[in-house]
């Protein structure tokens, strides 16, 4: 075990995927030379030379569908696009190729790849460089989308993105890369796409959120314990697929849901799960569920930030209002 | 604009080809035509979905698949029926394809194409990806990608050049430069005074050749392959043709282009003049060609049949392909599919 920054587990998971399976490739924009913006991918080219860790043209469609390729034709990229505002450029790609191949050819042509797109604001970046947009991709048949919050997560569950059979979007929060450090396991490990992660148990009301928003979210849940209310929360992790029933089985405990994110509140991934909990257990619910969300709003630059992103009185009042309901 | 048989038939120097192999290209192309016929006609009667027509670009297509190895990728859009067969992919899937089935995306394991695009442009960067997976992985394969004059308009006509040569990755770019997208003329597409002209400002050689000239162009192509698969890297061959029906079967020609032209452009018919050739050279008869037509009827009728006798998916089917396992909410999803259809 070592304690490592979620900026380094991920770069430990690279560098374990590249190891263990020499199909495996790291595709993208200053990846390989300086180890990208974020210098996650730091020291690999040095490690794996420049045909495995590959510094590309500055072209996000591109670098999209040339892995799609490469991915058909049996090699695992793992391509990374620096910011999510820098992702849509490459759309076209993601919605009408990778994600369709499997059905389009009845399986006879799959896309084994990872995008890894860093995303969320909280840093204070340029326009462009703090979206959220992972409902996007969440509503885009064909793909995985799942987001880590924690370092131990973030190795896992790329190492299991890089196994998948399928394409895999891999969100990474900005703002987590080097904020929390834990113990990550060496080698090979996978965290299972598709499970939620019940963090802390309580019976009072469910916190769910996923990203760097657990952060505000674990924070809420510590303030709400000393008022005497305990929370129950879970990361959502794997938004494709979603597990529903981790969810459900926790809101059916509570009767109170409160769900956050930092995406835009209109047709964000916390609508499609306030409607799973309105499906599935809205007899067991003890107040509306509530959204503590960003707003409708483009992202705001810098000294506008605190406006936009959910904060842990945003949360802990939602609480409330579920809890004297 | 490289040229080795005139519209009259005339030799222009040597032949790239014996007269074998140029019957067994002809004959071909006799196939190719009589399943673009059959796609028009049978679309006319609603029995396939819209049908994108690419009569007068056989030799385009069949010259440039006779130029790859049976493994090599191909990557091609809704008009390249006949470069994607000559490559192994059954007529039957192709209809299949056009009768609105997923399954006609679903080539037998052995043949290296892709279903063909559907949306312009997009696909380019997929065979330069098929190809340099190749060369990583050390084999001798290579991929070509076809595509329209309009998409070279595309963005990612711009990424699939640029990418290819920077990687130095063994892919030819097809260009089947048919004067027409829709309703816009060649001349309004690109100030460029030809499509091979761009492959200069990506540092890989462009050539320009007579698209309905079988032996040019596998002569061309052959020659951009050969040097994709020793290591010279990508080329970009724009092949003049011209497209001499509708963009596809919803569309009406005659409210932007002379007919004119169009008769024009027939008398450069691609079969005709390598009919022409083989006869001056004694390798044509009547009697020949009245047998391979009918082969070709018979197999193509065969084709239709097989496609048209394919059972539609079964309920909740559609929801089988998405993922290789089917995670819980398509399980759910597919039960309710089923449930609501009973």
């Amino acid at each position: 075990m070592r304690v490592l920054t979620m900026a380094k587990a991920i770069n430990d998971a690279l560098d374990v995927g590249l190891e263990k399976d020499s199909h495996v490739l790291i595709m993208g924009e200053d990846v390989g030379r300086t180890g990208g913006v974020f210098r996650i991918t730091d020291g690999l080219q040095e490690k794996y030379g420049e045909e495995r860790v590959i510094d590309t043209p500055v072209a996000e469609s591109g670098i999209v569908g040339v892995a799609f390729g490469l991915a058909v034709a049996g090699m695992r990229p793992v391509a990374e696009l620096q910011f999510m505002g820098f992702s849509y450029p490459a759309f076209d790609q993601v919605i009408n190729h990778v994600s369709r191949i499997r059905n389009r050819s009845r399986h006879r042509f799959t896309a084994p790849m990872v995008i890894r797109i860093p995303y969320g604001g909280g840093i204070g970046a340029a326009e462009h460089h703090s979206e959220s947009a992972e409902a996007i991709y969440a509503h885009t048949p064909g793909l995985k989308v799942v987001v880590p919050s924690t370092p131990y997560d973030a190795k896992g569950l790329l190492l299991a993105a890089i196994a998948d059979p399928d394409p895999v979007v891999f969100c990474e929060p900005i703002r987590l890369y080097r904020a929390v450090k834990e113990d990550v396991p060496e080698g090979w490990y996978e965290v299972p796409i598709g499970q939620a992660r019940v963090e802390r148990e309580g019976s009072d009301v469910t916190l769910l959120s996923w990203g760097a928003m657990m952060l505000e979210t674990r924070k809420a849940a510590d303030r709400l314990a000393e008022e005497g209310v305990a929370s129950e929360v879970i990361d959502v992790r794997s938004l494709v697929p979603f597990d529903a029933a981790t969810v459900v089985a926790s809101v059916e405990k509570t009767g109170r849901a409160v769900i956050v994110h930092e995406a835009p509140r209109t047709a964000g991934f916390g609508a499609e799960i306030a409607a799973t909990i309105a499906e599935h257990c809205l007899y067991s619910l003890e107040a509306p569920v509530r959204r503590v969300t960003g707003w409708d709003s483009v992202f705001p630059l810098k000294r506008s930030e605190h406006q936009y992103l959910p904060s842990v009185e945003r949360i802990v009042a939602a609480a409330h209002q579920t809890l004297e309901a | 604009m490289r040229q080795r048989l005139t519209p009259s038939g005339g030799l222009q120097g040597e032949a790239p080809i014996d007269l074998q192999l140029t019957r067994r290209l002809y004959r071909a192309m006799v196939f190719a035509r009589t399943y673009d016929r059959k796609g028009m006609a049978l679309q006319k009667q609603g029995r396939l979905a819209t049908y994108a027509p690419f009569e007068g670009q056989e030799a385009a297509q069949i010259g440039a698949a006779a130029a790859l190895d049976p493994n090599d990728w191909v990557v091609a859009t809704y008009r390249d029926a006949a470069l994607m067969w000559a490559q192994g992919y059954p007529w039957e899937l192709l209809f299949a394809g056009r009768t609105g089935d997923e399954r006609g995306g679903s080539p037998p394991e052995h043949v290296p194409v892709l279903p063909p695009s559907i949306t312009v442009g997009g696909h380019m960067v997929h065979a330069v990806g098929l190809a340099w997976a190749e060369k990583l992985q050390g084999t001798s394969r290579i991929a070509l990608t076809s595509f329209g004059d309009g998409a070279t308009s595309e963005g990612d006509f711009h990424e699939a050049m640029n990418f290819a040569a920077v990687f130095e990755v063994p892919c030819v770019f097809l260009c089947q430069n048919n004067g027409w997208a829709i309703s816009l003329p060649r001349e309004r597409q690109t100030k460029s005074a030809t499509i091979a002209d761009k492959a200069v400002a990506y540092g890989m050689p462009g050539v320009q050749v007579d698209g309905n000239d079988l032996f040019a162009v596998y002569e061309v192509v052959k020659e951009a392959a050969d040097r994709a698969r020793s290591g010279g890297g990508p080329t970009l061959v724009e092949a003049v043709t011209y497209r001499r029906g509708p963009h596809t079967t919803s569309d009406d020609p005659s409210r932007y282009r002379d007919q004119a032209e169009v008769e024009e452009w027939a008398r450069r018919d691609p079969l005709e003049r390598v009919r022409i050739y083989l006869a001056e050279n004694g390798a044509w008869d009547a009697e020949w060609q009245a047998a391979i037509e009918a082969e070709a009827q018979a197999e193509i009728d065969r084709a239709i049949e097989l496609a048209e006798r394919m059972p539609p998916l079964g309920p909740g089917e559609i929801l089988d392909a998405m993922f290789e396992t089917p995670p819980p909410h398509l399980e759910a999803q597919r039960r309710e599919l089923v449930e609501g259809l009973q």
